[in-house]
């Protein structure tokens, strides 16, 4: 049986199955079993994929390369760990009578559905597909975020639909242009928006139309990367809706748009002058980082600070893209890698200690060291690893992000370390104190699941000491491609 | 001058122009009802803006296109949205945020503006219907603009709506359409969002007792 269909088929299929059996007492195993299904074929692409070179699936329209087959590992892995975070979380909150049964069934069908319309926007080869499956993604959490119907949910969730909405209608306006351009050198047929026959003929395009349509899809799909100023919908998601799905948006959906980005990045770069569409997201990625990093003083609710905490990262990785290079391409990687890992752990950590504490307000949760020390040292250690401190991964990507700049711009390193240093400042100040002091705890009736927690964090440890050769290699495919 | 601009082509851009000219009056209007027949009758301009795209150049995509057209934006949406309208009991004025003839005034410099950037491109494409990129743009500008000053959450979405009009008109009018798998899976996604925005309008409703969104101003950073 071929991996890449199986990838596909079985969150596809078991998402629909959920709808039907979504009620019943051993549907968050299905889940989890599911999940576990597509992460096994999604390693077994890889291995094929690393084996064997590119490939394409259903004629041209799919196509897996060493770019996105590493997207595609790292959104299986993440949506892995969260299906079995999910379970016991998704019992508390249902015990506390937050959820009822027919809302479980929503959240684990949709669940699925986001993971199905994740991969297949990772691997499609059409551009067109690429931007419905990115859209399809928006429809499939838009419910999700608002799970617990309580007006704030629901304001949240209004704002991720609206606002992604008019984001993603620039992005199509930006692929109609695309396309424009394509049809002029491949003609009518219907291959003018495939990807690899773009790529083919990028110094042929059109630099006036392409200018203009890459300003639209990085607009559009930047949008959904929560790049300033249209980050306004990121916050409340995250915050109101349920820490999953706070986890698999922060940690694969705000990546899955960026890899949109960047595929019609090596497109524009090809097509416009030296430098054109970098200077672009230069410009955003360091607006986006001051934005969020001084937004991050004021949160009082721990998870809209995480959320802002992920848009300045995705500000810090569209820098890094920006500059260009194999460099700065591996760092920007890497990175993402290590912010999708990081993150979600935190997330998990913080869903158990707002159950335990019954708050999201940050004042009112106080102790977690002391009637969890797994929960408090879970996420006092994501939080040092994702300010950076070594040994962490997110480190070295950090260091290599800054040494770059520092050689070819180095007008944006005062920037950088200021966002970075008050970013440090306001998130250690407010985790410090949650973690350690007097406690408010009480105890969960269905044990936490720690196990995601320190399993990310492990690999993120790991690759800030090691990073094995094999994946080296393949990261530095991956940034060689990106040009 | 004229004469040298085929009939067909003439077609395309009088209907180019009604759909602008729709894209305002719905600026303008404030009675909810009118508005999704607006709606409707700018997506039956769009429908034969395409048809006469696609009975001139014979491309059978086309037609399929304008089917599609016909069948979602003339048919199934303004019939989910009339629905909506009765079942939520919407009744009576719009309140704008600004007022009409400001927002009418802000309208006519949008369109300027998109005509400015329409023209280096348009003067680029080959179709019969090139002309019509610059009104696309207005009219998905106009679209924003009214989902900008609008606070009821249906109007809103009229406005979305509006918008993909617009960047239908201009898939037509610079390309003679996407190709037909992308634009089944728009179709599908519009589609399946209208009906998921449908249940939410209820969840909004019963949590609110209003679809007003000015009680959907809570969150925000301080």
């Amino acid at each position: 049986m071929d991996f890449f269909i199986l990838m596909l088929a079985i969150p596809l299929v078991s998402g629909a199955l959920l709808t039907v059996v979504g009620e019943r007492d051993w549907a968050p195993n299905l889940n989890v079993v599911a999940s576990l299904g597509t992460f096994l074929a999604a390693v077994g692409l890889t291995a094929e994929i690393v084996a064997n070179g590119p490939r394409f699936a259903f004629g041209e329209q799919f196509f897996i390369d060493s770019l996105n087959v590493f997207f595609v590992s790292l959104t299986a892995f993440v949506g892995l760990t969260t299906s079995i975070f999910s379970g016991p979380y998704m019992r508390n909150e249902r015990d506390r009578g937050r959820l009822s049964k027919p809302r479980l069934r929503l959240y684990k069908s949709m669940y699925q559905l986001f993971m199905f319309t994740m991969l297949a926007a990772l691997t499609t080869n059409n551009l067109g597909i690429l931007w419905v499956a990115m859209e399809a993604a928006t429809l499939t959490t838009v419910l999700l975020v608002s799970l617990y119907r309580t007006p704030a949910s629901l304001e949240a969730a209004w704002k991720y639909f609206i606002l992604c909405g008019v984001g993603i209608a620039q992005a199509l306006f930006g692929t109609v242009l695309l396309y424009f351009a394509a049809e002029r050198v491949l003609g009518a047929a219907g291959n003018a928006l495939l990807w690899t026959h773009l790529v083919d003929v990028k110094a042929q395009l059109e630099p006036t139309i392409m200018a203009l349509s890459f300003i639209f899809l990085l607009v559009g799909y930047g949008t959904k990367v929560g790049l300033a100023p249209l980050h306004n919908w990121l916050p409340d998601a995250h915050a109101e809706g349920p820490t999953p799905v706070s986890a698999v948006l922060s940690g694969l959906l705000l990546n899955v748009a960026l890899y949109a980005i960047l595929r019609c990045k090596v497109l524009a770069d090809g097509a416009l002058p030296e430098g054109y569409a970098g200077q672009l997201m230069i410009g955003f990625g360091l607006f986006t980082l001051l934005v969020a990093a001084f937004f991050l003083s004021r949160q009082k609710d721990v998870k809209r600070m995480f959320a802002y905490s992920s848009i300045e990262h995705m500000g810090l990785i569209t820098f890094a893209f920006g500059m260009g290079g194999p460099i700065a391409n591996f760092a920007g990687l890497l990175h993402m890698t290590m912010h999708s890992l990081t993150k979600s752990a935190i997330f998990f950590a913080v869903g158990h200690a707002t159950q335990k504490t019954d708050t999201q307000l940050m004042e009112q949760i106080r102790g977690l060291i002391r009637i969890n020390p797994l929960i408090g040292w879970g996420l006092m250690l994501g939080t040092l690893a994702i300010l950076g401190m070594p040994p962490f991964g997110v480190f070295a990507s950090e260091f290599m992000i800054l040494t770059h700049a520092m050689k070819h711009y180095p007008w944006a390193i005062p920037i950088l370390l200021l966002a970075l240093g008050v970013a440090f400042a306001s998130i250690f100040g407010k985790v410090q104190p949650m973690v350690f002091g007097e406690t408010t705890a009480k105890r969960l009736p269905h044990a936490p699941a720690i196990t995601p927690v320190f399993l990310h964090l492990g690999l993120v440890l790991m690759l800030g000491l090691y990073i094995p050769p094999y994946l080296t290699r393949w990261f530095h495919e991956a940034a060689r491609m990106l040009g | 001058m004229n004469a040298a601009i085929p009939l067909s082509a003439q077609l395309i851009n009088l209907f180019a122009a009604v759909i602008l000219l729709l894209a305002f009056a719905m600026l303008a209007q404030r009675r909810m009802l009118s508005l999704v027949n607006l709606f409707a009758a700018q997506g039956f301009c769009l429908f034969l803006a395409t048809l006469t795209a696609a009975v001139t150049t014979g491309q059978s995509h086309l037609f399929y296109s304008a089917g599609l057209t016909l069948l979602l934006k003339v048919i199934a949406l303004p019939w989910i949205l009339y629905r909506l309208v009765r079942q939520l009991n919407i009744k009576g004025e719009v309140e704008a945020l600004i007022n009409i003839p400001t927002t009418m005034l802000v309208g006519i410099v949008l369109v300027m503006a998109a005509f400015n950037v329409a023209l280096p491109i348009s003067e680029l494409s080959h179709t019969i219907t090139r002309g019509t990129l610059g009104i696309a743009l207005a009219v998905v500008m106009l679209a924003f603009l009214m989902m900008i000053t609008r606070q009821k959450a249906i109007s809103q979405v009229v406005g979305f709506l509006s918008m993909e009009n617009g960047l239908f008109l201009a898939a037509t009018s610079a390309t003679y359409g996407m190709p037909m798998v992308v634009e089944l899976g728009i179709a599908l996604d519009v589609l399946v969002g209208m009906i998921i925005l449908g249940v939410f309008f209820f969840q909004i409703r019963d949590q609110f007792d209003s679809l007003d969104i000015r009680h959907m101003e809570k969150l925000k950073d301080n």
